[in-house]
C-alpha cells in the first residue's frame, strides 16, 4: 500500500484542490482528509454515505459538589489552569486526570466525551474518510490517527493500492500525525513570501522524520520571479519540483461548483498540470515505497 | 482592547488583514503572532527582533535506579506517552503534555519534572507598535505552550494574529479577546469554516464580525450565512490581482490598496461599539 499526503505548511494555497483533481485521475485509491478542524474535501468529492461513528478521543474530568470538601488541590495540580473556583473548565480541561489523583475525598471523575464524528463516503474514485471535530474541540492528532488507521483499513478491505492524504495546514500535532509513516509528502505552495517561508518549516518537518517531499507550486504564474527563489530554494534542500500550476480561474468556478476541476474542466491548463504532477507523484512513492520512518501518534 | 484576526479556513488573509489594520491605525499597540506553525506577520511587518525566549514545558525524567516498573505511569498516562520497553519504562516525548501524572503516582518517586523547550518567541518593535512572535520547534506537535507565552503581553490595544483551524491552538489564541474578527472568502470552503469558527466564538462568548476577503462583488451566500448567524460583516476587500502581487513580495494590503485604511479605520470604529 501507498500512502501519500498532501500538505502545505501555508494555508490556502490549494491542497484540497490539488487531492480532488489527482483523486480524480485515479482508481484504486482511499482518500483521507487529515484536516479534521476544517474539512473541505467532502464539500468537492460528493459520494454516499457507508458509515458514521462518533469520535470520542478527549477524557473531561468532573467535580462531584456534594463530595467536593474545597480543599482546593486539584486547581493547584492542574497545568492546564482549568479549575477555577473549582469548577471545570471543559475548553482547557486536556483530560490528564492529575485533580482525580490528588482529589482527596474521590469527588473527580474522568469520562470521554464525544468531540466529532468519522465519516466514510463512497465516492466516485473510491471510498474517503473524512472527520468533523466539533468546533473548540483538541485532540485533533488523535483524530487524524484515527481517520489515517480507517483508511488503510479500508484500503486493505476493498482491495485498493493508494492512500491519498488532505493534510492539515501547519507543522504541529495534526500535521505530525498526518505525515506519519507517509511514503511521500507532496507540498503544494504558492509563489509568495509567506509560501516560501512555511513550505521551508515543511521541509524541515519532513527532513526532521526522514520522510521524502516534493514540492509543486501553484499559482507560479502570480509571480514567476518568487517561483524561481522556491524552486531555488528547494533545489538547496535537495528538494525535487514536481510541477508548476498556472493561476486559472476555472480552479475557482470548480470551487464555486463544489465539483473536481478536472470533472468539469478536464482541458482546463491547471487540470492538465494536476494530472501530470499525479503520475509524477505517484511513481516516485513506489521508488521510495518504505523508506519513511514510522511513529505511533495516539 | 484585545482583538483578535481568526478564521476557520487557511489562507483566507488573516495576516494581510492583522497587519494591514495595525498599520492603519498608526498608534502604539502590541501585535502578537499566535501563529506558530506558521508565523509570517514579520513578513509584513519587518519588524526589529531584539530578543528572543525559550519556552519550556514541564517533562518527566525517570530514575531508573528508584524505577521497580510497577506500571503505575503508564496506566495513569491520558496520553499513551509512558511506554514500558523491556526493563525500561520511556518518556515519548511527542506526546507527552507536561500534565506531572505519572510524577503524582509514582510509589518510588522516580519521575522528577523538569523543562523541554518547545519553542521560542521573538520580541521585537515595528515603528510604533511592540511585536512578538512564536516559533515552534521542528517536529513539536505542542503550540498551546507557545501561544500562552505569547499571550501574557499586554497593552492598551492588543492584535492578535491566530493560526488557522477551530481546534486548540485556533481557540487558545481567541479566547479572552474582546473581539474577534474573522477573514473568509466567499467560497463554499471558506463558508464551511467560518460557520465552525463562529461556533468557536460563541462558545469562548467572544463577539465577532466578518472580513470578506477576494469578494467578486456579489457575496449573497455569505451575507445571508453572517446574517443567519447574527454577525456583522464589517468590510470587503475587493479582489484585485495587485494585491495578490504585492503580497507575493512581502508587500502589505495597503502598499497595494492605500484605500483600504480609511475602510480599516472606520471598521476600528464600528468594533469599539461591537465589542464586550
Amino acid at each position: 500500500m501507498i500512502k501519500i499526503a498532501v500538505l502545505s505548511g501555508k494555508g490556502g494555497t490549494g491542497k484540497t484542490t490539488a487531492v480532488a483533481s489527482m483523486a480524480w485521475y485515479s482508481e484504486n485509491l482511499v482518500l483521507a482528509d487529515c484536516d479534521v478542524d476544517a474539512a473541505n474535501l467532502a464539500l468537492t468529492m460528493s459520494g454516499r454515505l457507508r458509515t458514521k461513528d462518533d469520535y470520542k478521543g478527549a477524557y473531561i474530568a468532573s467535580i462531584d459538589p456534594k463530595l467536593c470538601v474545597e480543599c482546593g488541590k486539584c486547581e493547584d495540580i492542574c497545568h492546564f489552569e482549568a479549575i477555577t473556583d473549582l469548577k471545570v473548565n471543559t475548553i482547557h480541561c486536556e483530560g490528564c486526570g492529575a485533580c482525580q489523583v490528588v482529589c482527596p475525598v474521590g469527588a473527580i471523575t474522568m469520562s470521554l466525551r464525544k468531540s466529532g464524528e468519522i465519516f466514510v463516503l463512497d465516492t466516485a474514485r473510491g471510498p474517503m474518510v473524512y472527520a468533523d471535530l466539533f468546533p473548540g474541540e483538541s485532540n485533533s492528532g488523535k483524530l487524524v490517527t484515527i481517520v489515517r488507521r480507517l483508511a488503510d483499513d479500508l484500503a486493505e478491505s476493498d482491495g485498493l493500492d493508494t492512500v491519498l492524504i488532505d493534510g492539515p495546514p501547519g507543522t504541529g500535532c495534526p500535521a505530525i500525525a498526518s505525515v506519519t509513516g507517509v511514503d511521500l509528502i507532496l507540498a503544494i505552495t504558492e509563489p509568495s513570501r509567506s509560501g516560501e517561508h512555511d513550505l521551508l518549516r515543511l521541509i524541515e518537518l519532513a527532513q526532521h522524520f526522514s520522510i521524502p517531499i516534493c514540492v509543486a507550486v501553484n499559482k507560479w504564474d502570480l509571480h514567476p520571479g518568487m517561483t524561481r527563489e522556491i524552486e531555488e530554494s528547494c533545489r538547496r534542500q535537495g528538494v525535487m519540483v514536481v510541477g508548476r500550476i498556472p493561476y486559472d480561474t476555472n480552479v475557482m468556478a470548480s470551487i464555486k461548483a463544489m465539483r473536481p476541476l478536472p470533472s468539469m474542466f478536464p482541458k482546463s491548463p491547471a487540470a492538465l498540470e494536476f494530472h501530470k504532477i499525479w503520475k509524477e507523484v505517484r511513481s516516485r512513492s513506489k521508488e521510495r515505497k518504505g523508506s519513511g520512518l514510522s511513529l505511533n501518534l495516539d | 482592547m484585545i482583538l483578535a484576526v481568526a478564521s476557520g479556513k487557511g489562507g483566507t488573509g488573516k495576516t494581510s488583514v492583522a497587519c494591514a489594520l495595525a498599520l492603519a491605525l498608526d498608534r502604539p499597540l502590541t501585535f502578537l503572532d499566535c501563529d506558530v506553525e506558521g508565523a509570517n506577520a514579520h513578513l509584513l511587518l519587518r519588524p526589529e527582533l531584539r530578543s528572543k525566549e525559550e519556552v519550556l514545558v514541564p517533562y518527566p525524567t525517570i530514575d531508573h535506579s528508584k524505577c521497580n516498573l510497577c506500571g503505575k505511569c503508564v496506566e495513569h498516562c491520558h496520553f499513551g506517552a509512558m511506554v514500558r520497553l523491556g526493563k525500561k519504562v520511556k518518556v515519548m516525548e511527542n506526546l507527552c503534555h507536561g500534565c506531572g501524572v505519572c510524577r503524582l503516582v509514582c510509589p518510588q518517586d522516580a519521575v522528577t519534572m523538569s523543562g523541554r523547550p518547545v519553542g521560542i518567541v521573538h520580541q521585537g518593535t515595528a515603528g510604533l507598535m511592540r511585536f512578538f512572535c512564536g516559533e515552534l520547534r521542528t517536529g513539536e506537535a505542542l503550540s498551546v505552550p507557545i501561544i500562552k507565552r505569547i499571550k501574557k503581553e499586554k497593552d492598551d490595544l492588543v492584535i492578535i494574529d491566530c493560526p488557522p483551524g477551530t481546534s486548540c491552538p485556533a481557540v487558545e489564541s481567541v479566547e479572552g479577546s474582546d473581539f474577534a474578527l474573522l477573514v473568509t472568502e466567499p467560497t463554499p470552503f471558506g463558508m464551511h469554516d467560518l460557520k465552525a469558527m463562529i461556533t468557536v466564538c460563541r462558545r469562548l462568548e467572544v463577539p465577532c464580525g466578518v472580513v470578506i476577503n477576494r469578494s467578486f462583488g456579489e457575496d449573497k451566500e455569505v451575507e445571508s450565512l453572517c446574517e443567519a448567524a447574527g454577525v456583522p460583516v464589517l468590510l470587503k476587500i475587493p479582489f484585485d490581482r495587485k494585491v495578490a502581487e504585492a503580497y507575493a513580495k512581502g508587500g502589505t494590503l495597503l502598499e497595494a490598496m492605500p484605500e483600504i485604511a480609511e475602510d480599516l479605520r472606520d471598521m476600528f470604529v464600528e468594533i469599539r461599539g461591537l465589542r464586550r
